[in-house]
């Protein structure tokens, strides 16, 4: 599978049409890639069954630029969904793939993002069973956006929901934040800044199920602090329970390259986005062994008790500061601004 | 990081505020100058550490916030007319008469958000058949990057760079405040970056003429609590001197190579403040050698005045005069999402800082 095999260096607008290069595009690249019973049928759609409930989850991938440190938007785009799945407690089993390209994208670079794809998929155990591709013109798009979305069985011993979070419930997180969103923006035109900071991006559907299996429904709530980071996802739970949170601001796992550029562009890392992070809402009376359990794996060696629900200051986060001062941790609003000074 | 995080110490910061708590005999009312300081002390939660007789009230040091609501409609006409705006992050939210600079990307503005004005002297020379401007915003801190870029397009001969300066100076703006008739204020905090630049020469006679100390402090929690103590010492003592705290990053005669970088290309003028009006020599304009570089010149768009939204009451929050949650549009019909004045937008404004982080919301 090579570029030669299309006859083209960039993606065209016929690509799209529906035609013969589209078909083209699609058994040289697409279904060569992905290629197993489902797909290989060629059909409108795929008809699949599953055992018990359904957990569906859907995320559109826009990043810009499309290929950073750590990763680029293809396994973005499988790593997004496959945790939203995981999230609702679900083992992700397959994934719809849609692809709107920018007339003019480099052959190589949909390779590339394909192939990202492919590893990213196997990793995390889910087959791509449907999709498309559009071609919009150029101008019209900015290089590639991928939609994806997830089909998983809900884990049967898992009870996930925000209802059951009760006071004194711990919260856990699997390790450092702030990377993607750090990596992303040491690439940004303007901002350039020389560091090593990689995406975190990664598939975390093995560690959900294995706390699902080992603790049950002791695990109130899994989330994963995506765009808004940390602070937002917590606002938004503590608003939806109507409870209180308390975080510790000397707990929270931070990388100290990802903390010092954090300090230079004056960004708060809890607002950063992260890929591969996740918070888990325990049982007080598990917490403990939740904490060495994730610790163990290589996906949780970075694990942190960072807070607990609290019957006080309903519907706020409050973050205890390194020198014992408190502060109100409000969710983001529009984009998060770097500072001038 | 070891470098900052001895400046973050728990107990070393804990051991200060006793110092506080034991030296505060009488109410004291200190001002922290900068924007960056007022976020330090709400950030770190350090405002209700402190005993109830010493307050902090949040000064005019934000430069998105004293930025006037003209210059903003000043850059959004250019960037609605086809010239690509550069711009610092936190300046583009900040609402203008009808909108701000982000709505105006929205409607197919080029607007480009940098760290460095150097940047944009790059994107001028790759765009040559595009007018770049520079929104050279801030105070004595971030004039020397922005003379630099002036310098650099002079010398790689770029005809389509210019700058939109409001650069404002602080030492005017402490005695616009010292001399307005509601001024309380016993002590300031002196903005520590401002004077790694400027030096602190300065600040000597204005200590003198208004009887008031001055102490030069950095941004870290201990920091501000090591400056604090030394502010309130002074005023237990009765004396009111220039000192500095943040000794490791500020000397008295300042940065003598940025100082000469400025004073190259920008010469004193009167500057409006946003929310407090004009203060006659209170800021830097570019001077003649360099006119050419001056956006407002060169696109004509001096004339455009615009009035202040008589709801906000930015003025008498950056003269200190009131706190931001004394206001009755505070956290109601001006909020970060939708602020009616720029103290609400930066996180460095005295109410976005309010908004975001004071326990005074944590009691609701």
């Amino acid at each position: 599978m090579n570029k030669e095999t299309l006859g083209f260096e960039t993606i065209q607008l016929g690509h799209g049409s529906g035609g013969l290069m589209t078909r083209d595009l699609l058994d040289k690249i697409i279904f060569k890639t992905f290629s197993n019973t489902y797909l290989d049928q060629k059909h409108d759609g795929s008809i699949v069954s599953f055992n018990g409930e359904i957990a569906i989850s859907t995320d559109s991938f826009v990043v810009s630029p499309i290929f950073f440190k750590g990763g680029n938007i293809g396994e973005l785009a499988v790593n997004g969904t496959v945790n939203d799945v995981a999230m609702c407690g679900a083992i992700p089993k397959y994934l719809s793939l849609a692809f709107i390209v920018e007339e003019g994208l480099k052959i190589d670079e949909f390779i590339e993002i394909v192939n990202s794809i492919k590893n990213a998929a196997d990793k995390s155990g889910v087959q791509i069973i449907t999709g498309d591709t559009k071609v919009v013109e150029r101008g019209k798009g900015d290089k590639i956006f991928i939609n994806t979305t997830g089909f998983g069985e809900v884990n049967p011993k898992a009870n996930i929901a925000a209802e059951h979070i009760k006071t004194g419930d711990k919260i856990i997180l699997n390790g450092f934040v702030a990377q993607h969103g750090m990596a992303i923006m040491s690439e940004r035109e303007g901002l350039e800044f020389e560091s090593t900071i990689e995406s975190d991006t990664t598939n975390l559907n093995f560690l959900v199920n294995d706390l699902i299996n080992e603790f049950g429904d002791k695990i109130h709530l899994f989330r994963d602090p995506t765009r808004g980071g940390v602070a937002s996802v917590l606002s938004e739970i503590s608003q939806d329970i109507n409870k209180g949170i308390v975080i510790y601001e000397d707990n929270i796992p931070l990388e100290k390259q990802v903390a010092a550029a954090c300090e230079i562009l004056g960004l708060d890392p809890l607002y950063v986005a992260n890929e591969g992070v996740f918070l888990v809402i325990v049982d007080d009376s598990i917490s403990e062994n939740v904490l060495n359990f994730m610790k163990k794996d290589k996906k949780g060696k970075n694990s942190a008790y960072i807070g607990e629900i609290t019957n006080e200051h309903s519907g706020k986060v409050v973050m205890q500061s390194s020198i014992g001062g408190k502060r109100i941790v409000s969710p983001l609003i529009g984009e998060q601004l770097p500072r001038i000074c | 990081m070891k470098y900052l995080t001895e400046y973050r110490n728990l107990e070393a910061t804990k051991s200060y505020l006793e110092l506080i708590h034991k030296a505060a005999t009488k109410p004291w009312k200190i001002m922290e100058i900068c924007g960056g300081q007022t976020h330090g002390l709400v950030r770190n939660g350090i405002l209700d550490l402190l005993p109830e007789n010493v307050q902090m009230i949040h000064g005019p040091g934000c430069p998105v916030c004293v930025t006037p609501l003209n210059l903003i409609d000043k850059a959004i006409e250019l960037l609605e007319n086809g010239v690509i705006v550069c711009s610092f992050g936190d300046m583009i939210r900040v609402p203008g008469s009808k909108k701000s600079l982000l709505e105006a990307k929205s409607n197919g503005g080029d607007l480009r958000i940098l760290y460095s004005p150097i940047e944009a002297v790059k994107i001028a020379r790759n765009n040559p058949d595009k007018e770049v401007v520079f929104f050279a915003v801030g105070f004595e801190t971030t004039a020397p990057a922005n003379a630099l870029s002036v310098l650099h397009a002079q010398k790689e001969g770029l005809k389509n760079y210019s700058i939109l300066v409001s650069h404002v100076l602080v030492p005017p703006a402490m005695e616009a405040i010292l001399d307005d008739k509601f001024c309380n204020i016993n002590a300031f905090l002196g903005a520590g970056h401002v004077c790694a630049i400027m030096g602190y020469k300065e600040y000597y006679p204005l200590a003198k003429k208004y009887k008031i100390p001055i102490v030069i402090t950095g941004f870290e929690p201990l920091d501000l609590v090591q400056g604090i103590y030394m502010a309130v010492m002074q005023l237990e003592k009765g004396v009111y001197e220039v000192e500095n705290q943040y000794s490791r990053v500020v000397k008295e005669e300042g940065n003598l190579a940025a100082l000469k970088v400025i004073n190259q290309v920008f010469e004193v003028g009167s500057r409006e403040w946003r929310g407090i009006g004009e203060i006659p020599n209170s800021g830097y304009v570019l001077t003649k050698e360099f006119k050419e570089f001056d956006a407002e010149t060169k696109f004509g768009i001096s004339h455009i005045k615009v009035a202040e939204n008589p709801n906000c009451i930015a003025g008498d929050i950056l003269k200190g005069i009131k706190k931001p949650h004394q206001c009755n549009q505070f956290g109601k019909a001006c909020t970060p999402s939708n602020p009616l004045g720029a103290p609400m937008v930066s996180s460095e404004g005295a109410c976005a800082a309010y908004y975001h982080f004071s326990s005074n919301l944590i009691k609701d």
